[in-house]
């Protein structure tokens, strides 16, 4: 059977009714999903503000990129959002930045993994080029991505009494268990030169840096966003929230946009509409496909309809051409 | 002692042998100068000269590679690829910093690659080198001089000028020149099938110095010099002089020279020198290196691989170009644009000072990256499946022969969806079509037809009509219905396949004249130059004869009661029913002259000396030759035998007029005279003296009948050619025969029909003729070739004039006229009548001759083409044309050692075209479009990503998620498809022919196809793309709140990935066995696996992949959500294409599929014949139209 070729098998072929049982059933599947999916996004409560241009004082309107990079300057801003709807916990804090290539080639190899999870590989610095050392020894942790660590800070307060924003479980625990040491700890780290975003303390373990871990796991696109907390209080609708931002990160010089992101999440995560229409316009057009094919099937006959199209054997006037 | 009186025959006094007395010609002065500065000193090993010369030994290599050379060479052959070359490069490349992943992950799967192909090549190879070894190590008899005795040795062991003795039925190991033999006179009979296809034997003729060293002890002396020629592939020429006994010289010819590979028959032994070994052999100079075939599915492919070469060439231009304007703007006027980059501390791959620079770079890397738009793995993936489905080939029964025990055999690999795009068959004839083997069928003797046996093309013709019962057979036989116990007796004899209880078993003496039948009979029996050998135990007489037919004549006589048992160099003896007394009794005649066949003579004739002292002439021959030669009195039957005649030839059969005359004492011995007379002369013109000698005393015949002898086809050839060509494969005949049995053939395997209408194309007429004679060469050669240009130019003419009517035409050319009509000027428009011509066949035509018409057809159609042939003179034509099949019958293995198929039988063809053909040619098709479609769908994909990271050629996977894609994720649906898919069953297959027209028209693997798959693979990657990286885009895809990131991005676009594509091929296939159901559905799974094991790895090893399913993808619903409508929606383009294509335009194998689904193919499919013809034609039309 099997060296003759004639296994016994399915030969699927695509009749009428197999076709429009496929459209029309994949459409029925579809839809409830897409409904179910556009419903449970329509629970997500979700704030966006974007604060990079109106935490920028007015004077330095036209020169942003002088007041981010000045020391001198307060760069204390206080944003007040208001609470569209009631947002159960946890409340999911990020922070959005926009045109940032964290997926640039450069920046994403640029980093150790051997040095972030053990001490012993401290001298380990290949592809960290230009963060890897000092002249007082290797940079821990080293490269661009660390180097260039988010560092701008928020801080809630609803009606002047603050919340607590929990740095709790917003990293992965392979990342925090395995890839950071946690007797690995800071060295050199920002000292010497151009200094890039955020400073580290030296006595935290990098498995206890949870802002350097979220930050080291790389963004996939260029707009993306990261966890900086988790506010564990309900926030009633129409509630004033009062956010005292550090508006330390400079993307001013490749315009980009940074926002501050609050959000429940519900079983597909975030506010996500997209996931949703896709799933009902793909369903609609199965079911769009299903009717033109049948209507098409009854109005047009088939072309060869006709049996003896096929009826070769009978007549060996197939030899007279 | 039959054996010892035999030897005592001279045959130089039965035969005019004296023609064959060797004269210096031109030829001769030659040796010596260029060309032929060949010396061979015979017997003479220490020679100085013999050393110095040192001519190549016996040893014979027709491997590809040897051991030393086989890793460069082979590596040489892998890197020839274009695609192969690139990987290398990107490989050595990899391990610079340009590379977007680690160089080991592009190394690992082009070692595979390049492994797998050369374990291949070597196997291949080794096969080779047995059947060398197998040769080279026979075993042959050869002098040792110092001994004094023949010696046994391996024949890669012989030089040249060894003396070798070479016994009967034994292949000669070399070139030799005949010495001497086990008759006096030193003749011997070869056999050189192996060379020309020619089954008669051939007589040798020593020279008549040497023909007496017959003695072992007589060589110790024997010492000589022959110089000659140097080694060429002409089988039909020697020119030589043999240096002997102080300064003698000897002009040796082909006469003397005993060609290797072919065999000693009828001969005990005979005594020879080497002149060529080895590689300078003629056979072995005839057989030029295999060439390496590619077919034309490959050649295409290579274009397509370099369209997608130019399109990596676009994308990564376009890549970098943007790339180097972001790098540019990276700093401007002294600011750092994306300072997260540090672009003033940076390499030269992301400077901004030097963007073009960079930018060029990037180039290189996005090369690199974009590599997996070029399938590495599609070349052996290729390679794997071509030899799996040659084991199928090998494996399969209805091809299996086992009368021989003998499977068909794919000895390369490389053709097998060549098989499916077959457009002319060029086969070979004798051993091909037909068995080879003749067989007496029917007589007319004195107007009265015998034989009741059906032949082939009866039976056939009989099946067209739809019936049994009115069969031409019944026009001879007055019974009805003889057919099935015609069936029952067949080939109980070999060589006799008469039926008729009228003559048989002695009942012929009740038949209206008896007299006359009994000479019919004497005359068959009489006239021949078979020798008998009497089986000493069984008292069974076989016979030698010269060609088959005389064999079957022979035969017939004795079955019908005249037993031809004996013959001396004089006289002849028969058992002989005498009808007037009804006894057995023997009579002997004396044999007084044989007037020998020749081909421009197209009769023989004896002269005997019977027991009452009558002097008879029996002759039998061609009747374009023989009524003329008629009496007025003998001419009684005439008309009815004429009738007869037309009747077996219409039959396929070959047919000979027998006559006779007797003879007065005085006009024999006045004609004797003077045929000895011209006989002896040594004038230039003797040949033709002698002929017109014999002229002068074969007249006045009377005619006693006609005989039918069937050259009986193999099994199923008929039918087997009908198929082919309903499948409207184009099939020539190239044979070596006369065009009578060429067009009988032609007749009987239904290549010719009645209705047909025939253009000859000969140089047989009066005028060229008589120019031949006057042997003016060059008048000849330009008389010829108008000729030649005139009939073809009439034949054109005609076909065009009648181009309304549905006549079709047969073209029948003979050599001579093909010489001419294939140079240069004719060439084109031989071809244009050929290609308008329904059948074709080319008769007398030589091995060369047969190469060039295949190569002719090859080129100036530009269609793929088969030849099929069995004996060593096809081997050209086998390794000339696209396919080369070779029959593995009984003509040695020459045919088959340079076939790239051999199958036993020729109706095997059909299954090996109709079934194996188109599905490998599909296979293979499908296989390379989705090859290409998985490909692009998955290299563009990086593409898309790339855009996104500022072009900076970060790709969007895990380095070992690439380097697994093409190896272990996608390519073993895809070889499952290519070894087992198939779209209908080998029974419909073989239904409907026509189907096979999907590979001839190439419809499959045309171009609007492929991109069809090409673009489908863009759209596919743009949907993955898009709509993964939109759903994700920012939003957490967690209920814990986990965003998307590079990481687990990359594990959802890749899993869809895998997904898509996968499904995409359940979708395309149309035959799931459960293999299909394991590969497909089993490389989903082991992606998964796959993530688990590797992103359990310590994070160092897996980096990004670390517990990247378990910990983050797996838990989250919305994954799974994605991939589903992901993987359906890049589904949907493809599926709606073919849902609607399926049912509004469907091709012919859809069809075929529907109508099996519906049931409605069964065995019986009825429906009325009458319109069909027309229908056929549309499908045809609409076939065509598809294609263009």
């Amino acid at each position: 059977m099997f060296t003759q070729q004639e296994l016994p098998a399915c030969k699927p072929i695509l009749t009428p009714p197999w076709v429009i049982t496929a459209f029309v059933s994949v459409g029925i599947i579809f839809i409830p999903i897409g409904l179910a999916s556009l419903f449970a996004s329509e629970h997500v409560v979700e704030i966006i503000d974007r604060y990079d241009k109106d935490c920028v004082p007015s004077n330095y309107t036209n020169n942003a990129l002088a007041y981010i990079q000045s020391t001198q300057t307060n760069k204390t801003c206080t944003r007040h959002l208001i609470i569209p709807e009631r947002m159960k916990s946890p409340i999911y804090v990020y922070y959005q930045l926009e045109n940032f290539y964290q997926n640039h080639r450069r920046y994403i190899k640029n980093r150790n993994d051997y040095q972030l999870r053990s001490r012993a590989y401290e001298f380990d610095v290949d592809d960290c080029d230009p963060e890897a050392k000092t002249e007082r020894g290797p940079i821990v942790p080293c490269g661009l991505i660390a180097w260039s660590l988010f560092n701008d800070t928020y801080r809630f307060s609803l009606q002047n009494e603050v919340i607590q924003v929990s740095k709790q479980d917003i990293v992965w625990k392979s990342d925090q268990n395995h890839k950071f040491g946690s007797n690995v700890y800071p060295k050199n780290f920002q000292s010497s030169g151009l200094i890039g975003g955020a400073r580290l303390n030296q006595s935290i373990p990098l498995s206890k840096q949870v802002d350097l871990i979220v930050w080291m796991r790389t963004a996939a696109l260029p707009t993306f966003r990261k966890l900086y907390g988790k506010i564990e209080v309900e926030l009633e609708a129409n509630q004033n929230l009062t956010v005292l931002i550090q508006n330390n990160y400079n993307t001013y010089s490749f315009a980009g946009k940074k926002k501050l992101v609050l959000s429940t999440t519900s079983w597909i995560g975030g506010k996500n509409d997209f996931l949703g229409i896709a799933y009902l316009a793909v369903g609609g057009l199965c079911l769009f496909v299903a009717i033109s094919f049948v209507l098409l099937y009854l109005l047009k006959p088939r072309p060869l309809e006709d049996p003896s199209y096929l009826s070769w054997n009978i007549n060996p006037a197939g030899l007279s051409n | 002692m039959p054996g010892g009186r035999r030897r005592r025959i001279h045959f130089s006094k039965l035969y005019s042998f004296l023609c064959l007395r060797s004269s210096f010609t031109a030829e001769h002065s030659q040796i010596g100068k260029k060309g032929y500065s060949r010396v061979v000193y015979c017997n003479d090993s220490d020679n100085p000269e013999a050393v110095q010369r040192s001519y190549r030994g016996n040893y014979v290599s027709t491997t590809k590679y040897t051991a030393v050379n086989f890793i460069p060479k082979s590596l040489f052959e892998q890197f020839r690829r274009v695609a192969n070359l690139y990987f290398l490069v990107v490989a050595c490349v990899s391990f610079s910093p340009l590379a977007p992943y680690s160089a080991f992950s592009v190394l690992a799967p082009l070692m595979v690659v390049i492994g797998a192909t050369m374990a291949k090549e070597a196997v291949e190879d080794w096969r080779r080198r047995k059947q060398d070894v197998e040769a080279n190590n026979r075993r042959a008899k050869v002098y040792d001089n110092k001994s004094g005795i023949f010696v046994e040795t391996k024949w890669k062991k012989l030089h040249v000028g060894d003396l070798v003795k070479v016994y009967k039925d034994e292949f000669f190991p070399a070139d030799l020149l005949l010495l001497s033999s086990s008759y006096e006179d030193g003749v011997c009979y070869v056999e050189t099938t192996n060379l020309d296809g020619e089954t008669n034997l051939k007589l040798k003729h020593s020279l008549e110095v040497t023909s007496s060293l017959r003695n072992e002890n007589s060589f110790q002396k024997f010492k000589a010099v022959i110089k000659c020629e140097d080694p060429n592939e002409d089988l039909y020429s020697f020119v030589g002089t043999l240096y002997y006994n102080n300064g003698q010289e000897l002009p040796l010819s082909l006469q003397q020279i005993l060609l290797r590979d072919s065999k000693l028959r009828n001969t005990d032994y005979v005594y020879g020198v080497i002149v060529f070994t080895g590689h300078d052999t003629k056979v072995m100079q005839n057989a030029t290196d295999p060439p390496s075939k590619r077919s034309k599915i490959e050649r295409k492919m290579d274009k397509i691989v370099y369209i997608l070469f130019s399109t990596l060439v676009s994308i990564s231009f376009i890549g970098s170009f943007f790339f180097g304007i972001e790098t540019k703007k990276d700093i401007h006027r002294g600011k750092y644009r994306r300072w997260y980059l540090l672009p003033d501390n940076t390499t030269v791959f992301y400077d901004p000072k030097r963007a073009s620079l960079a930018a060029f770079l990037h180039f290189l890397t996005g090369l690199m990256l974009y590599g997996y738009l070029i399938p590495i793995s599609l070349y052996v993936s290729i390679e794997i499946v071509k030899v799996l489905q040659s084991i199928f080939i090998n494996q399969d029964q209805d091809m299996y022969y086992d009368v021989a025990d003998r499977p068909a055999r794919a000895r390369t690999s490389n053709l097998n969806e060549e098989l499916g795009q077959v457009d002319t068959i060029l086969s070979d004839k004798t051993g091909t079509l037909t068995c080879n083997s003749m067989e007496f069928v029917k007589c007319s003797i004195a107007g009265t037809a015998y034989g009741r046996g059906m032949t082939e093309v009866e039976i056939a013709l009989a099946r067209r009509k739809g019936d049994t019962k009115p069969g031409i057979g019944d026009n001879f036989a007055d019974l009805p219905g003889s057919t099935s116990d015609v069936m029952d007796s067949r080939s109980s004899i070999k060589g006799f396949n008469f039926r008729d209880e009228r003559l048989m078993n002695g009942q012929w003496v009740n038949q209206p004249c008896p007299d006359v039948i009994q000479i019919f009979f004497c005359v068959l029996a009489i006239c021949h130059t078979a020798i008998p050998d009497v089986n000493k135990e069984s008292d069974e007489i076989s016979y030698e004869a010269e060609s088959p037919d005389e064999a079957a004549f022979v035969i017939a006589a004795r079955e019908l009661g005249f037993e031809f048992f004996e013959r001396t160099q004089t006289s002849i003896s028969l058992h002989e029913l005498d009808y007037g007394s009804g006894k057995k009794v023997d009579r002997s005649y004396k044999l007084l002259h044989v007037l020998e066949f020749s081909s421009s003579r197209k009769r023989m004739s004896v002269i005997v000396r019977n027991m009452e002292n009558q002097l008879l002439l029996l002759c039998k021959g061609a009747d374009s030759v023989m009524f003329e030669r008629l009496s007025e009195h003998g001419r009684l039957f005439e008309v009815e035998t004429k009738n007869h005649i037309k009747k077996y030839a219409e039959a396929g059969l070959r047919t000979l007029v027998v006559a006779y005359r007797e003879l007065g004492e005085e006009e024999y011995r006045g004609w004797e005279e003077e045929f000895l007379k011209t006989k002896t002369s040594v004038s230039e013109s003797r040949d033709e003296l002698v002929d017109a000698a014999a002229d002068k005393i074969e007249r006045d015949l009377i005619l006693l009948g006609a005989t039918a002898v069937e050259d009986k086809l193999q099994k199923g050839v008929p039918e087997c050619i009908e198929k082919l060509a309903q499948a409207q494969i184009d099939i020539w005949v190239l044979t070596g025969d006369k065009m009578e049995t060429a067009i009988n053939i032609g007749y009987a395997c239904s290549l010719l029909r009645e209705e047909m209408k025939q253009i000859v194309i000969t140089l047989d007429s009066p005028d060229i003729n008589a120019l031949e004679k006057q042997g003016d060469k060059e008048s000849v050669a330009k008389a010829s070739s108008e000729s030649v240009g005139k009939q073809i130019r009439e034949g054109i003419a005609q076909i065009d004039s009648t181009k309304e009517n549905s006549i079709t035409f047969g073209l029948i050319i003979d050599g001579k006229s093909l010489a001419f009509a294939l140079n240069k000027n004719l060439e084109k428009s031989f071809l244009d009548l050929a290609t308008k011509c329904a059948s074709v066949i080319c008769c007398r035509s030589s091995p060369k001759q047969k190469a060039l018409v295949t190569r002719l057809v090859k080129f100036g159609t530009g269609k793929t083409t088969l030849a099929i042939g069995d004996g060593a003179n096809d081997v050209g034509m086998l390794q000339e044309a696209d396919i080369g099949v070779g029959i593995s019958g009984v003509e040695g293995m020459q045919a088959v050692m340079a076939s790239d198929y051999a199958i036993a039988q020729f109706r095997f063809l059909e299954r090996l075209l109709l079934v194996h053909g188109h599905w490998c040619y599909r296979r293979i098709s499908m296989m390379i479009c989705y090859f290409f479609y998985k490909n692009i769908a998955f290299g563009f994909t990086l593409f898309w990503f790339e855009a996104h990271t500022s072009f900076s050629g970060q790709a969007a996977y895990n380095d070992w998620y690439m380097s697994f894609y093409n190896v272990f994720f996608t390519s073993l649906p895809v070889i499952a498809l290519g070894v087992f898919d198939q779209d209908v069953s080998a029974r419909l297959c073989l239904k409907y022919p026509l189907l096979y027209q999907e590979g001839v028209q190439n419809i499959l693997f045309s171009w609007p196809r492929i991109l069809g798959w090409m673009f489908n693979g863009v759209i596919s990657s743009m949907i993955i793309f898009f709509l993964t990286s939109n759903s994700t885009a920012r939003q957490a895809f967690r209920e814990d709140g986990q965003v998307v990131d590079f990481e687990v991005l990359g594990v959802i676009m890749y899993t869809c990935v895998v997904w898509t594509v996968n499904c995409q091929m359940a979708l395309s296939i149309n035959y799931f066995t459960w293999i299909q159901h394991f590969f497909i559905w089993g490389s989903i799974a082991f992606w998964y696996a796959f993530l688990v094991i590797y992103g359990s790895l310590p994070p160092t090893v897996s980096t990004t992949a670390y517990r990247v399913l378990v910990e983050a993808c797996a838990p989250s619903g919305f994954y799974w959500l994605l991939t589903a409508i992901v993987v359906v929606s890049s589904l949907l383009p493809y599926f709606s294409y073919r849902a609607f294509q399926t049912r509004f335009r469907p091709m012919y194998h859809d069809i075929i599929q529907i109508r099996r689904s519906e049931g409605s193919e069964t065995e019986t499919s009825g429906g009325s014949p009458a319109p069909m013809k027309d229908k056929i034609y549309q499908l045809k039309k609409r076939l065509r139209d598809m294609e263009s």
